[in-house]
């Protein structure tokens, strides 16, 4: 970055002020700590000075944007342009109650929808399945069938909208159930947008809601993707997903290294089964977690763009920018979140929205402060909205694209977790590639080392949480929680009961015959998956089908 | 007493939030208790079963999804079925305040929530083990 004649002087004027100035001062005030260290517990060193970022070629490392490596982010606008897509997680017990609360949201500002489906609904059972008890509602919305969903979306027009749904191993189904809803409002399926999360490789490491074995569950992966790059081109067909990662206790630079490891088992998977790069690599998204030291996270998501383009245009030889280009979404870390002094988490959701957005996020949700304790109050969501609206309109990061370029230490650090993040996905790769890694338990023990190093340094102190470990006050148990309604899940229950008596069960029946064929050969099993959710089949009708011919995943159980 | 304390670490329900478990897991463990950990998405019955093949002296369960008040009270009623009350049972998680009276009353002697140091499971299991 620098000529040598320069880089000689700055070597000496450092020398002269580490022997003069620092040498005094710290003589007199010794430091806090011997030792300083990142959110992730790096090494951080004292000052970073251009000899830090001497090695990086401004044009190929860094760039501009809306250009490969896409380093500086993934317009060349950016919030210029168009501000990030604020999108609120939201979805509980009915899809009555589910869909007055989107429609809040949209009146408070909010530009997209992001469901949350209750476990059951996410792991393909029917609320009257008996592992379903105690579940229905709980974490999100309970969807049995196409009724539900035609409910969940009322007077919500799917032309104008962009959803997310956060779900997995039964994101077939849903995707379906909603072209289905859109088909019932008149809106063609190439005029939805939206995302499915689709990743089911990091339910098996950190989430848990898988269904199927690897295998198959690869296959329906490839399949999404083939039938949405033909039938729903706008749609985002995964979102691979560091954020559950990151939860589960990883550190920043483990974070893109996993899931940009996941990322390569899509993209090969896809290869495999005959796919070109560049017709599916555009719809591929991301989904980052956002901690609180703000500049390590700034760093790690320029750190992803960089290292996913390079990625797809040297080992995938991808031909087009947007195959390269990283876009992802974020939310704040609800790991971070303490159940002590809840208000304080507006706080840190305030530096983790920052984080994000100086890190160049497509959209982002921003937790509640109730959340360490129970799903979120409606008047605690509309603070965590307007944290997003503060950010964006008020404290001006928005209006120059990444702000913090050129930084020596924001560089240096972006070279570095870039570097840390290469380093696993080598690891992986020797191991066999991720599905293979996560079979054997690799990444989960990483995750898991770094989980517990974790504990154990807030437990003695080392780490400060604010509230938690130190500044702690007496206070009351905290009034006005959300509470879900038991009552939910006799309601779904009875709906089903009512569902089966009315829909044409032969019609039914039939067209999950087909589907089990379909998924026995190896024809696209979406278009199968449609005629039955069409048919008003239910998710554990659809899902029972693909168990019996595709088996369950058994997990690899270790501490 | 001449053995270690025996602990099955449990994950009830379809909740697949396992950092909570895992880590209380291993600082038993490295506490000095002998640890089983079930893996994600038990049933009460298999929970019991495993606790009682286990020989086991604390159930140590973790729910974070909200299904606590129906899932920690089957788990209690099935081991007082199979004899096994001398077993302490213990939880964990998201667990609002207002639910932890009920719970003990149905007989989980501890609930932990979040922001728990892991030193506290430990003090907790050792001064209350019923055997």
């Amino acid at each position: 970055m620098f000529d040598k004649e320069k880089l000689d002087q700055m070597q000496n004027s450092r020398k002269n002020w580490e022997e003069n100035t620092l040498g005094k001062a710290l003589s007199k005030f010794p430091e806090r700590q011997e030792e300083f260290q990142t959110g992730s517990g790096d090494e951080i060193q004292r000052l970073y000075s251009p000899e830090d970022i001497k090695d990086i070629d401004y044009n190929q490392d860094i760039g501009y944007p809306g250009q490969y490596p896409f380093t500086r982010g993934a317009q060349p606008t950016m919030y210029r342009g168009r501000l990030w897509t604020m999108r609120m997680y939201a979805g509980f017990a009915t899809a009555e109650e589910s869909n007055k609360r989107y429609k809040y949201l949209i009146e408070q500002g909010s530009k997209g929808l992001s469901v949350a489906f209750d476990l059951p609904t996410q792991i393909g059972y029917d609320s009257d399945h008996s592992l379903s008890a105690g579940e229905v509602g709980k974490v999100g919305v309970a969807i049995d069938s196409l009724a539900d969903m035609e409910i969940l979306f009322d007077g919500i027009p799917l032309d104008k909208v962009s959803t997310s749904m956060t779900i997995n191993a039964p994101a077939s189904v849903l995707l379906a159930m909603y072209i289905a809803v859109a088909e019932k409002q008149g809106v063609s399926s190439d005029k939805l947008r939206g995302t499915i999360q689709n990743d089911i490789l990091k339910e098996y490491i950190a989430r848990g809601t898988y269904i199927f074995p690897t295998e198959p569950s690869m296959r329906l992966i490839t399949d999404i993707f083939e039938y949405c790059s033909k039938d729903v081109p706008l749609w985002n067909t995964i979102s691979i997903s560091g954020y559950h990662i990151r939860e589960a206790g990883s550190t920043a630079a483990q974070e893109v290294g996993f899931t940009l490891a996941d990322g390569i088992a899509y993209v090969e998977a896809a290869i495999k089964a005959g796919l070109d790069v560049d017709s599916f690599a555009p719809r591929l998204s991301f989904f980052f977690n956002a901690h609180n030291d703000l500049l390590e996270e700034v760093s790690k998501y320029r750190a992803a763009r960089r290292l996913w383009a390079k990625i797809m245009k040297e080992r995938f030889g991808a031909k087009k920018e947007a195959s390269m280009r990283l876009k992802f979404h974020t939310q704040t870390g609800g790991s971070t979140l303490t159940a002590q002094q809840p208000d304080n988490n507006i706080v840190r959701v305030a530096i983790q929205t920052l984080a994000a957005v100086l890190g160049g996020t497509q959209s982002l949700h921003t937790n509640s402060k109730d959340e360490a304790l129970a799903l979120p109050t409606e008047d605690s969501v509309r603070i965590a909205l307007r944290t997003q609206q503060i950010v964006a309109y008020e404290s001006g990061v928005t209006n120059t694209v990444d702000p913090l370029a050129g930084s020596y230490y924001i560089e240096a650090k972006t070279k570095q977790i870039e570097e840390e993040a290469m380093k696993y996905i080598e690891k992986i790769d020797e191991v066999g590639g991720a599905p293979r890694a996560i079979d054997v338990g690799y990444i989960q023990q990483e995750i898991m080392d770094a989980a517990y190093n974790y504990q154990r340094e807030v437990e003695s102190n080392q780490r400060i949480v604010v509230g938690m470990n130190k500044f702690k006050t007496e206070e009351e148990p905290p009034a006005d929680l959300l509470k879900v309604d038991p009552a939910v899940e006799e309601l779904q229950k009875n709906k089903l009961i009512e569902l089966r008596a009315k829909r044409d069960n032969e019609a039914v029946s039939q067209k999950l015959e087909a589907l089990r064929k379909a998924c026995e050969g190896d024809e696209n099993v979406m278009p199968y998956i449609l005629d039955a959710v069409r048919a008003y089949g239910t998710l554990g009708e659809i899902c029972g089908v693909m168990r019996e011919v595709f088996g369950e995943y058994q997990q690899s159980v270790r501490i | 007493m001449d053995r270690p304390i025996r602990v099955l670490v449990a994950k009830p329900g379809l909740d697949g939030h396992d950092r909570g478990a895992k880590v209380i897991a291993r600082a038993l463990r490295d506490a000095g208790m002998e640890v089983i950990y079930t893996g994600l998405r038990q049933t009460p019955e298999q929970i019991v079963s495993a606790a009682i093949q286990e020989d086991v002296d604390v159930v140590a369960m973790s729910i974070l999804s909200g299904a606590h008040n129906h899932l920690f009270p089957k788990v209690v009623e099935l081991m007082k079925e199979e004899g096994a009350d001398d077993v302490l049972i213990i939880g964990g998680g998201v667990i609002p305040d207002d639910d932890i009276p009920g719970l003990k009353e149905a007989g989980v002697a501890e609930l932990f929530t979040p922001g728990t140091p892991t030193t506290d499971v430990i003090d907790f299991i050792k001064t209350n083990l019923k055997r």
